[in-house]
């Protein structure tokens, strides 16, 4: 069963398999109904990161050195989950400029430079190679063990001819499929819908492949996994082999290849392209962030039982990196071997056929259509359609590619395992990171800077891994390995400026971004951007900025006919029937174009082409300015404007809310001064009319009664005057009251002596108090009280607290006392009573308007009959002395125990 | 508004959740988990393991449930 012609068959017929499923997602694709919808199939295809150094490379790698392996998983695993966040942003960028790879991507961000996309290119062509190589080695490889075990797989391919060498005929039969499913139509945009549903089921074949020699080596071989590690456990080879210890490097070695592994990820071309070119969806990035992640885990839970089973038992072949093969070989087995074969055929060939084809659009779309649009425009223009043009440089250089690669195993291979080789490449891949993330987060980062940056990264990179790696394989003279070039001890490429103790890849790693991001940044700080390079920048970095969506930012002129012409030229008649499809236009239309069109159109030839020459391509046509920066950084200030609105705007209804409630509170305190009010008409209604009742009792009594004897009469007359007395007072005071509250209060105040006034008060009322049995004492500490006042207003006040503290003193001996006296800067007026005074919370209350103190006297349980207030007196002095600048209130009396009111003044000015 | 809230929210989340695979996978915690166990093999790769699936597992639980404001 594992003769040649089997073996063949098999893997020609997993190709042809493989063909079908990319021709049947091709042509689900052109019917509309796409078979790579699905966040799920996304997932898969991403998985292509995972080659036959995954499959057979982790196993080698977890034999010596450790635990090592996982971390090129961990640092994809990392960088999904930054998905949302990072490759979403490119995911976004890519489809709104119609990025054909990650050197167009660099290229177009910075100013759609042609330049920098051929550096790109080139780069990635010299350090990807390498890995293409390293899948060729391992299909041969893993087909020699397949046919000749348990002979040892020897081939030494530099002494045979190459047409007997296997890797030739895999790298052209590879080439030839390729071409076949990867280049069959040139489309608008750069998606192989076919390509990636065949890579995702790819990618199902090797994990299960993987999973199927897993539980065979743990379940079968052995007795499940304690088993297994119990048998290492005991033998002293292996203890430690697990550890940081057998890492190389150490903690240094361990961070340094995980950050090699996260920002290799993001740009290896290959990876690019299933990542961003290839999404249909950038929600599809939401499933992805977490399901890769777990195929990852999946397809490396049994890398370590594997590699310690091969180590343990007698396989007869002592390269870790077959243990998948010679494993269940050794057990004597036929199909399961098939399985991993045709497993580590879909792990390679996934990604040759991804990276070559991402490879071969670069080498067309930066490298040569560049070179061709430039020096035989006219004869290219005389050519007519260029889509068989560009259809026949890709086929070439995925030919090329394939036979690079090839060289590349032909002439080094052997003295590298698969590991190393992988990581020499994912160094290489990893230089172009500066210039992709630091572009897309800072606008500032110009060409030059991007392009010097590159080229430092990636001469270090030579320095430190690949010219080593040629001299460890006998090409060059390995002694300035350890020497240094021209015997400089701090050259020496795997300890460069004395930097020792590192592994190889971390340290080219940090030399290499040192160099790369520092002469980026550096440079970009002293240069200038061009007006293209500031758009494009500014279009990068806020691309996630909705305003910039949908937007044309063309200002140029061409015709419609013109336009269609170039685009029938480059991209044939069906394509540019569907990309004007507004109008059936024919070449001589000469309407002006729409700068929607002219968008369109360079959006249509980028996808073919490449940003940089399909901006060479439109310049060719259109007139006048092409790109508006001012219009594209005004739509970028108007989104901020718009935001600083909002912000302002969610300030201002906030504010508004604040203001509801004010005036809600208002609202309720005037609803309450309106009921106050209500209650004060009631009461001053209640207070006019009795007197007027009264009077006009009397009134109807003298008018009826003509014969009343006259003593009655003249009795009830006093009782009519008094009562009119009365309600003219209660009037005058009902008036006063609303002079004070609104404030039109007339006073005229004059400089006066307080203590002349309180004689003068006291006088007035001392008749009266005597008529009611009421002791009055006068305490009066100056000689004079200069304050400003209203002389008749504060005789009022002065008459109206005796007054009252006449009404209120003890029944049986009724006592008052005022006492006038300076306090501070002011003068004192204080009337006490020797009645039961005023509880302290009533004592605010006897301020307010008709308020009046209920007394009851204590034995006889009932209202003594003294003449009643209104009960407006107090509310009226207050205000009057309020607006002389003084104040009024109660306290307990010193002397007397009863009520004391208190008035302050303010002593007037000498 | 309240869309964008609930965004901003599994934004932070996430960053959160990257800051601790972060810590999780590099030396010092790494070194802490690097010591061989009483049969002598390290428990470094177990450890690196279930650290993987509870971060991938907290992922998942991010992703597909972001609509519902937790």
């Amino acid at each position: 069963m594992r003769t040649d012609p089997v073996v063949l068959t098999v893997a020609f017929g997993y190709l042809a398999l493989l063909f079908v499923i990319a021709a049947w997602g091709d042509r689900r694709a052109e019917t509309g109904r796409s078979v790579i919808g699905s966040p799920t199939v996304y997932a898969l295809s991403i998985a292509v990161y995972c080659t036959a150094w995954t499959f057979y490379g982790s196993v080698g790698r977890a034999a010596e050195s450790g635990p090592s392996f996982l971390l090129i998983y961990l640092g994809p695993t990392l960088a999904m989950l930054m998905a949302p966040f990072m490759i979403r942003k490119m995911v976004r960028i890519a489809s709104t400029q119609r990025i054909t790879s990650i050197a167009d991507f660099i290229s177009a961000r910075y100013g759609k430079s042609s330049s920098l996309g051929a550096l790109v290119a080139l780069i990635a062509l010299i350090g990807i190679t390498p890995y293409i190589a390293l899948q060729l080695k391992a299909i041969t490889l893993s087909h020699a063990v397949l046919v000749n075990y348990p002979q040892a797989a020897d081939f030494r391919l530099a002494d045979e001819s190459f047409w007997v060498d296997k890797s030739f005929w895999v790298a052209l039969v590879l080439a030839v499929f390729i071409i076949l499913f990867g280049t069959r139509h040139l489309d608008a945009s750069e998606r192989h819908e076919g390509m990636v549903a065949a890579i995702a089921f790819e990618s199902l074949v090797k994990l299960v492949a993987f999973l199927t020699i897993g539980v065979f080596v743990v379940f079968v071989m052995f007795n499940g996994p304690m088993d297994l590690f119990s048998q290492v456990a005991e033998s002293p080879r292996l203890v430690g082999a697990l550890g940081l210890d057998a890492v190389p490097g150490g903690a240094t070695g361990w961070v340094g290849t995980l950050v090699l592994a996260f920002l290799a990820f993001l740009t290896l071309p290959r990876q690019f392209q299933v990542l961003v070119v290839e999404n249909v969806d950038e929600r599809h990035l939401r499933r992805a962030s977490w399901l890769f992640p777990l195929y990852l885990v999946a397809i490396n839970l049994f890398v370590i039982p594997i590699a310690m089973a091969g180590m343990l038992l007698p396989v007869g072949n002592s390269d870790p990196d077959s243990f998948v093969l010679t494993l269940p070989l050794s057990a004597g087995l036929e199909g399961i071997p098939l399985l991993v074969f045709i497993g580590g055929l879909s792990a390679a060939t996934g990604m040759v056929i991804v990276e070559t084809i991402a490879l071969s659009t670069m080498v067309s779309n930066q490298l040569v259509m560049p070179l061709l649009l430039r020096s035989k425009r006219l004869q290219l223009s005389s050519q007519g359609e260029l889509a068989g043009w560009l259809l026949g440089i890709r086929r070439v250089a995925i030919v090329l590619i394939l036979l690079l690669g090839y060289l590349y195993h032909a002439l080094i291979g052997d003295s590298y395992s698969l590991v190393t080789i992988g990581l020499v490449s994912f160094a290489a891949a990893a230089q172009f990171a500066p210039a992709l993330l630091i572009g897309m987060y800072w606008r500032g980062a110009t060409r030059v800077g991007a392009s010097l940056g590159l080229i430092a990264g990636f001469v270090i990179w030579v320095y430190t891994l690949l010219l080593p790696g040629f001299a460890q394989s006998g090409w060059l003279n390995p002694d300035f390995l350890e020497q240094g070039l021209w015997g400089l001890g701090w050259l020496r490429p795997y300890a460069l400026f004395g930097l020792e103790g590192w592994d190889i890849y971390s340290h080219s790693l940090l030399w290499s971004l040192l160099a790369n991001v520092g002469i980026l940044v550096g440079v970009s700080l002293f240069t200038r951007q061009s007006a293209l390079e500031q758009t494009q920048a500014a279009l990068f970095t806020n691309a996630m900025n909705p305003g910039l969506q949908h937007t044309s930012l063309w200002r140029g002129q061409t015709t419609r006919g013109e336009l269609q012409t170039l685009l029938s030229r480059y991209l044939g008649a069906n394509a540019t029937a569907r990309i004007l499809a507004d109008q059936k236009s024919n070449p001589n239309n000469s309407d002006p174009a729409p700068p929607a069109m002219i968008a369109r159109a360079e959006q249509a030839l980028s996808g073919a082409l490449g940003s940089a020459s399909a901006r060479v391509l439109i310049n060719s046509v259109v007139r006048g300015e092409a790109l508006d920066l001012e219009s594209i950084l005004s739509i970028l200030d108007t989104t901020s404007q718009t935001l600083e609105y909002n912000r302002r705007l969610e300030q201002k209804s906030n504010e508004l809310a604040k203001i509801g409630e004010e005036l809600r509170a208002a609202n309720e305190r005037l609803r309450e001064l309106d009921r106050l009010k209500d209650e004060f008409v009631a009461m001053v209604s209640h207070e006019l009319r009795t007197p007027l009742t009264s009077i006009r009792a009397f009134a109807e009594i003298l008018r009826d009664g003509k014969d009343l004897p006259e003593d009655k009469r003249i009795h009830f007359l006093e009782v009519v005057v008094l009562e009119s007395q009365r309600l003219s007072r209660l009037i005058e005071e009902i008036l006063d009251l609303a002079r004070l509250e609104s404030g039109r209060l007339t006073l005229s105040p004059q400089r006066l002596d307080l203590v002349t006034l309180t004689r003068h008060s006291v006088d007035a009322v001392h008749r009266l108090q005597e008529d009611r049995g009421v002791t009055l004492q006068v305490d009066i500490d100056m000689d004079e009280a200069p304050v400003i006042g209203d002389p008749d207003r504060l005789e009022q006040v002065i008459i109206n607290l005796l007054d009252n503290a006449g009404k209120f003193a003890d029944d049986d001996n009724p006592q008052v006392r005022l006492h006038l006296a300076r306090h501070k800067e002011h003068v004192r007026l204080s009337v006490e009573d020797n009645g039961p005074g005023i509880a302290a919370e009533e004592r605010e209350r006897v301020f307010e308007k008709f308020h009046q103190i209920k007394r009851f006297s204590g034995s006889a349980g009932k209202a003594r009959g003294r003449p009643r207030g209104s009960g407006l007196g107090l509310p009226i002095s207050r205000g009057i002395v309020a607006h002389l600048g003084g104040r009024l209130w109660v306290e307990d009396a010193p002397q007397l125990k009863g009520a004391c009111l208190v008035m302050e003044l303010p002593q007037a000015p000498e | 508004m309240n869309e964008s809230r609930t965004e901003a929210r599994t934004h932070a989340r996430l960053i959160a959740l990257i800051c601790l695979a972060v810590l999780m996978f590099s030396p010092p915690l790494v070194l802490i988990f690097n010591r061989p166990a009483e049969r002598g093999l390290s428990w470094l790769p177990l450890y690196l393991f279930l650290v993987w699936l509870i971060v991938i597992g907290l992922a998942a639980w991010l992703m597909e449930h972001r609509q519902e404001d937790t």
